[in-house]
């Protein structure tokens, strides 16, 4: 099919002029920032809840089999012991679940299909009397075949992980279709620019890839605390999405949303770990059992069986013409789900995305496949889709280049896309500068210049849907004290969303900012925000945010011009006062109190697709390698955070700058070890390695681009995960032009070096 | 068997099982909630508090050994004096994100200054080499440390 570019919005003329803002586009400190210092912000392990039961969970030793005994008696009559509870004690209602697919028991029935699956929960007066609790049940398998690569799970004939078709979840989008297979879901793209074929000189890369599976590593894992009986669920959990929570466990637990409750401590990091229900299912279920409220912490443990970034494999076949104009493109994926669902589809859609690049190709084809596995479950983590992908592409790119004798750069320049073209059929076309975010960072990186031996550089560039829907809403009201609070569902995972929401607010009214609170989520008072992900928060809720603030500045002005008689058209608010020239009024002494407007970011829906804006992932990166040891030194990072706006320019850094790190993690050692039994071989940080100081790049450079070209308030669009795409394949293309040609991540020494030696 | 230990500056005495972690001991007896649970295994630094004055992973450390030596935790630290200054250097760095790492952090820091053990970045970097933090990159934390001991960074 030929694709129309969409007719709206215009993309063509973005507004650089800066506006006179006195808030917006400042670094103040952040205000939740005392509280995490002195270490009295709570976070979910930190609730106090006197008379909670502590829960521990029995879960699967094995990958796949079958339960054939499963016997609680023992663990009943441990002192301290209130229930024990299997699949058998949760009846009266369909206790699967599943936001995209309705495919996951709470407690494991007749089956197990990944090892860490729960398969029993234990409530106790103590942690210690449940973990004995959790000892004295007696379990037996009769293990089944596993299925543990995607390779063999697609394979003619392979047995099958799921015997019955996949059924849409509560927040399935309509007209998804599921295939009766492993590979139960298809992300596909046909599209034609030009007819044709690839003329028989052309030049072809073609070739095999594999990305490894990682663990998100939020430094706090999972906790819940639920209360529930018939009538209702009350939540505190640790989670990005307490909406969609909220609408998961009413589904579950047949309750109106209403009746059920979630609310939100600060989270000690999130990283899509936490997107969407993780434990709460499980926790409900044992508290209505226990008939009290329960409390059930992660360990680093049970999180890497919990959820974790998908594995990957695809082929992937890039052709260009002798006059280096690239033609086609393309790509085979599988995304390595596990054995539920999760966020797999979502995370295939948009790898697939990924699988194209920003080119003008004539042709693409793309067909990614989410399969299932009998790994544990995979999800959302930063940058998905990106990250598994735009290092494959760019790869064969340079590899073009190299086949061509032409500059990476340049051949990149030449067939980028421009603002206003059509990325994706169906979706909003570009509306970035892609090739002026490439040579900013080419220009810092000393493009161009000699390299020693086993040196070298990388570019990489790419594009990902951001912002995934427009339902975020917010309400901003007027404090008897004059001060505002701005109620908002986003979720403060550290990334400063409350920061920047005050900022938005303050700008808006003129407001100090130290008069402006927003307070932690509860879905009983905050408006409906439908997530804290696809790098939202600050262009979609805070655009609610703004629309909420205009409203109310309405509002005082209209109820100011009444009070003290004066022309609305006249007043201003500034620094907490309203103003009408050299006169002013304290916001506080405003007669009517309950002032509040209301916003949303409605007007960002409507025929953009998954993609209210495109998130830029364009970094550049110089590596040196060592042939006798095959360790990598990352010399010089280089990333872009093409922001349109930075709301707070601090805020972006840290976000770049904590992104490159887990980048940096992912590309060169982090890696999720499974066994061919489907065990996981290093399940905690003595065996899974994350990034520490040492791992550091030498130095580390962002660039922060403000062409006010956003949708969301003062031009702003989403940030804080194109580096995770954007970094690992400027990585990847480095080490490749210091002369190691990278076919799997992460480029861990022992690779490195049989790669080296290999060639 | 009833322990008696002294946190912050005030005495405990309370019954604690021989097995029991420091780290269980401060968060669930004595509701000092500040030093976090993570890693579990000594590698993270969250749950760092000083015994003794010197710092240890509290997840890996029995309550029993902290008989000898006072015990210190991010909430005593924040109420000396001082800290203030070092709160300011750590926000004008916009230093940490999620903040769940930040009390190990600060509190890896307190004996270092004290001993006045940071001379250069390096030292810095080294020092720190056994608190994660998964948000920030570092660079920021780095700075802050460094500004926070009078080191040029």
């Amino acid at each position: 099919m030929t694709a129309p570019d969409l007719a709206a919005p215009d993309l063509t003329a973005p507004d650089l002029t800066a506006p006179d803002l006195e808030v917006v586009g400042r670094s103040p400190t952040r205000p939740d920032l005392a509280a995490k210092l002195t270490g009295a912000a709570e976070y979910g392990a930190d609730l106090h809840v006197p008379g909670a039961l502590q829960v521990k969970l029995l879960r699967s030793p094995v990958a796949h089999a079958r339960i054939t005994a499963l016997d609680t008696a023992a663990a009943r009559a441990v002192p301290g012991v209130a229930a024990v509870v299997t699949s058998a004690d949760l009846t009266g209602f369909d206790a699967t679940w599943g936001h995209y697919v309705r495919d996951r028991p709470i407690l494991a029935r007749d089956v197990v299909r990944f090892a860490g699956e729960i398969v029993a929960a234990v409530a106790a007066e103590t942690e210690a009397a449940a973990a004995a609790g959790v000892r004295a049940i007696e379990a037996a398998y009769e293990p089944l075949p596993a299925l543990v690569d995607v390779r063999d799970a697609v394979a003619p004939g392979a047995a099958r992980v799921h015997e019955t078709p996949a059924r849409p979840g509560f927040s399935c989008p309509p007209g998804a279709v599921f295939d009766d297979d492993n590979a139960f879901f298809h992300y596909r793209i046909d599209l034609e620019r030009a007819p044709g074929a690839d003329p028989p000189d052309a030049v072809v890369i073609e070739k095999e890839y594999a990305f490894p599976a990682v663990y998100q590593y939020a430094m706090e894992p999972h906790a819940v605390v639920a209360s529930a009986d018939a009538e209702s669920i009350d939540v505190w959990s640790s989670c990005q999405h307490p909406f969609l929570v909220r609408e998961e466990l009413a589904e579950v637990f047949g309750l109106p949303p209403e009746r059920v409750r979630i609310r939100v401590p600060f989270l000690g990091g999130g990283f899509g770990s936490k997107s969407y229900a993780k434990m709460e299912p499980v926790a409900v279920a044992v508290a209505r059992v226990a008939g009290r409220p329960v409390r059930l912490v992660n360990s680093v443990e049970d999180a890497m069986v919990t959820t974790r970034r998908h594995g990957m494999r695809c082929r992937m076949r890039t052709v260009a013409d002798r006059d280096g104009r690239l033609l086609s493109r393309s790509a085979d994926v599988w995304m390595d789900t596990g054995a539920y669902a999760d966020n797999g589809p979502t995370v295939t859609m948009v790898a697939g995305m990924a699988a194209t690049g920003p080119y003008r190709w004539d042709r693409v084809r793309v067909d990614a496949a989410c399969v299932y596995t009998h790994l544990p479950p995979a999800g959302s983590y930063r940058g998905f889709g990106a990250a598994h992908l735009q290092w494959v592409g760019e790869s064969q790119v340079d590899e073009v280049a190299a086949a061509l004798g032409v500059d990476r750069l340049e051949l990149r320049r030449r067939n980028l896309l421009r603002r206003g073209e059509t990325v994706i059929p169906g979706c909003r076309p570009l509306d970035a500068d892609l090739a002026a975010d490439l040579d900013a960072v080419a220009d810092r990186l000393g493009w161009g210049a000699d390299l020693p031996a086993w040196r070298g550089r990388g570019v990489s560039v790419g594009v990902s849907p951001g912002g995934v829907s427009a339902r975020s809403r917010a309400r901003v009201e007027l404090r008897p004290d004059g001060g505002a609070t701005v109620l908002v569902g986003s979720q403060e995972l550290g990334q400063g969303a409350r920061t920047v929401h005050a900022q938005i607010a303050a700008e808006v009214l003129g407001l100090p900012l130290d008069r402006v609170d927003v307070p932690a989520t509860d879905t009983s008072t905050t408006p409906y925000d439908r997530s804290t992900g696809a790098s939202r928060s600050t262009t979609v809720a805070g655009l609610a945010v703004q629309r909420a603030a205009e409203k109310l500045r309405e509002r005082i002005v209209a109820a100011a011009a009444t009070q003290w008689d004066v022309p609305a058209s006249e007043l201003a608010l500034r620094a907490g006062r309203v103003v009408r020239g050299d006169r002013s009024w304290d916001l506080a002494d405003l007669d009517p109190g309950g002032l509040a407007g209301e916003g949303s970011a409605e007007e960002l829906g409507g025929g953009a697709g998954p993609a209210l804006f495109w998130e830029v992932c364009v970094a550049g990166a110089e590596v040196a390698v060592d042939p006798d040891t095959g360790r990598i030194e990352i010399r010089d990072a280089v990333t872009v955070a093409d922001v349109g706006r930075a709301v707070n320019p601090a805020l972006v850094e840290r976000q770049d700058e904590g992104c490159a790190l887990q980048a940096v993690g992912n590309a060169l050692f982090e890696e999720m070890r499974f066994g061919a039994d489907g065990v996981l071989r290093n399940p905690g940080l003595l065996d899974y390695r994350v990034p520490a100081i040492a791992d550091m790049p030498q130095s580390m450079t962002c660039v922060i681009v403000e062409n006010g070209d956003g949708p969301g308030p003062f031009g702003a669009k989403g940030c804080g995960e194109g580096v995770f795409g954007g970094l690992t394949a400027a990585l990847v293309t480095a080490v490749a032009d210091a002369g190691v040609s990278v076919p799997e991540l992460p480029m861990s020494p022992d690779r490195v070096w049989r790669w080296i030696h290999a060639s | 068997m009833d322990v008696r230990l002294k946190v912050n500056g005030t005495e405990h005495e309370l019954p604690i099982d021989d097995n029991a972690l420091l780290l269980d001991v401060l968060r669930d007896r004595l509701r000092l909630t500040g030093a976090k649970r993570s890693c579990d295994v000594q590698v993270c630094g969250a749950c760092t508090v000083l015994v003794g004055g010197e710092p240890v992973s509290s997840c890996c450390f029995l309550a029993h050994d902290a008989r000898d030596g006072e015990v210190e935790t991010i909430e005593g630290f924040a109420a000396e004096e001082g800290f203030a200054a070092l709160a300011e250097a750590f926000a004008r760095h916009n230093a940490f994100q999620c903040g769940y790492c930040a009390p190990g952090f600060l509190m890896t820091l307190k004996p270092l200054l004290a001993r006045g053990a940071l001379r250069s970045r390096a030292d810095v970097e080294r020092e720190f080499a056994g608190n994660l933090c998964r948000c920030t990159g570092y660079r920021a934390i780095v700075d802050a440390v460094c500004e926070a001991a009078g080191v040029a960074s």
